[in-house]
């Protein structure tokens, strides 16, 4: 596992950009990392864009911002033209293929082309696509364990959703697998 | 250490459980971004404790509510941003002129006017300076971590009751919306809320209070129109003014060998400290210097540090603390000012270069 992580995540609102931001701040928290979640809305209101950056460190962390990302998770295009030119060169990027045409994906970036939504429609629902997308990072970048993400899960989901715990989990597991 | 003590919380949400573990009694405010969560969370936390939760019609309605059980020595607060910062004004210089204690907070946004959510250190002059009319000064304490907004409630409500005087915590965007593990434990040293009731024994406002019939009755206020009194009054108030200069706080990092030291406060003194490391990783003699209270400006402590350092003031404003750094050193050493302007997320990175232009420039 690396000493230092950050990543930037990225979609429209409702997509789950803050949920899987989150959840991998307290898992890393979990892991004994130093973590910072930090979201930026647009404009409040469903459909919006949003990202969220997310560092985990061994040592305390100083900027919780981050310009040139070792990593994003960018879940439609208006994320990827946004991030794709100020991701380090050494950096990975996870893409949604299912909203992202391959054509604007740059040859240059190292990335993991897959399509969360396509996997998350098969898994029955959706709106886990960004679990999948997730999965899909730790896969590429060896941040945390997987087993430690799943496990989280159940302190960032509310009570009131618990009964979709497993689903998400899944989800998680699929993306890994993919990547 | 287990895991299971740190919680992962917003700056925001910190301050409410600070403020509930610190002895708050009493919450007034009126909802404004980017500080909702304080009240959110302090609606259910405050009247689990016994205490008292009010929305109030307006921030003037509330910071009088404020006045109000701050002069019945309650521990009490108030939390807001920029412009819902600047209608309390009025009230802030009352419960200064009146030795009123109360804890304000200020999650500041960009402006002037309405100006955005985004990220500003804009509300430096306004907080240290007073605000209001008349002379008054405000104790000013400026978080950069979600743990120190937990940690800096007690130390606000300490400081307002120990001098009778209006404390604020000036934070931004960024300190109240990031989320960090926190450790909910009181900060070594810490008051007891009690300490509190203990110290306004002698002042506050409680009829006669099983005093006896004969007591004096007492009265706060800040209107003296006799001859001298107004004189007499700001003159107490200077001295205790001059008195606070001992609660002054800095934080620093790396000063004893540098040859520019960068000041820098709240969430941009955070930003900047990964720049100097990364600097110090490439052998450049750079060091940090934090003020933590602004009000008191920790002076001494800079002075201390300043014979042969030149130093570079970066804060999220078009410079305002640059000129307590250069009254504060008093032409000893020369400072430079890098301004970044409200609004803007910057990383670390974007600090370099004018790190690095201060480093080659000669004085």
């Amino acid at each position: 596992m690396p000493e230092y992580q950050d990543v930037i995540i990225a979609g429209f609102g409702g997509q789950g950009v803050m949920i899987i931001g989150n959840l991998l701040a307290q898992a890393g928290l979990e892991q004994g990392f130093e973590v910072s979640f930090i979201p930026v809305y647009g404009a409040e209101m469903r459909g919006g864009t949003a990202n969220c950056t997310v560092v985990l460190d061994t040592r305390p962390i100083g900027s919780p911002i981050v310009r040139e990302p070792l990593s994003t998770i960018v879940l439609n295009e208006p994320s990827l033209t946004k991030f794709q030119p100020c991701l380090d060169k050494k950096g990975v990027q996870i893409v949604n293929a299912s909203l992202i045409d391959k054509s604007l994906v740059s040859r240059e970036v190292n990335s993991v082309y897959i399509p969360a939504n396509d996997i998350a429609h098969r898994l029955g629902n959706v709106r886990l696509a960004s679990m999948v997308a997730l999965g899909a990072w730790l896969q590429a970048t060896d941040a945390l364990p997987l087993k430690a993400v799943q496990e989280a899960l159940n302190r960032v989901v509310s009570a009131h959703y618990a009964k979709l715990i497993p689903v998400n989990s899944s989800a998680l597991e699929a993306g890994w697998n993919f990547a | 250490m287990s895991e299971t003590d740190r919680v992962l919380i917003k700056g925001n949400e910190a301050v409410a459980f600070g403020a509930v573990d610190a002895g708050c009694r009493c919450y007034f405010g009126y909802p404004i971004t980017p500080q909702n969560e304080v009240p959110e969370l302090l609606s259910s936390l405050i009247p689990e404790n016994g205490g008292a939760f009010v929305q109030a019609e307006s921030e003037v309605g509330a910071i009088n509510m404020l006045l109000g059980a701050g002069a019945c020595g309650v521990a009490a607060m108030t939390s807001s941003s920029s412009c819902g910062i600047s209608l309390m004004q009025e009230g802030i210089s009352y419960m200064a002129g009146s030795h009123i204690p109360g804890v304000i907070i200020n999650m500041s946004r960009g402006g002037p006017g309405l100006g955005d959510i985004g990220p500003s250190q804009g509300d430096y002059f306004q907080a240290v300076k007073g605000g209001g009319h008349g002379d008054h000064r405000n104790l000013v304490l400026a978080p950069s971590l979600a743990q120190e907004c937990y940690d800096f409630m007690f130390r606000a409500f300490a400081l307002a009751f120990a001098w009778q005087n209006p404390v604020m915590i000036l934070g931004d965007a960024i300190v109240a919306q990031i989320k960090e593990p926190v450790r909910r434990v009181p900060p070594a040293g810490a008051h007891k809320p009690k300490d509190m009731s203990d110290l306004a024994r002698d002042w506050r406002i409680e009829g006669f209070g099983g005093r006896g019939q004969n007591a004096v009755p007492r009265l706060l206020k800040s209107v003296y129109l006799a001859e001298g009194a107004l004189a007499e009054r700001n003159r107490l108030l200077l001295q205790k003014y001059t008195d606070m200069r001992r609660e002054a706080l800095f934080d620093s990092e790396y000063t004893d060998d540098a040859e520019l030291v960068v000041v820098a406060f709240g969430s941009i003194a955070r930003i900047a400290r990964s720049a100097v490391r990364r600097l110090r990783d490439e052998g450049r003699k750079v060091g940090l210097f934090r003020p933590v209270s602004l009000y008191p400006f920790p002076e001494e402590a800079l002075r201390l540090c300043a014979t042969g350092r030149r130093f570079l003031v970066i804060e999220q404003n078009t410079g305002q603390m640059v000129e307590d750094v250069r009254l504060a050193l008093n032409g000893v050493s020369s400072v430079l000012w890098h301004g970044v302007m409200p609004g803007l997320f910057i990383g670390a990175g974007e600090l370099i270069d004018p790190i690095l232009q201060a480093v080659k420039e000669k004085s």
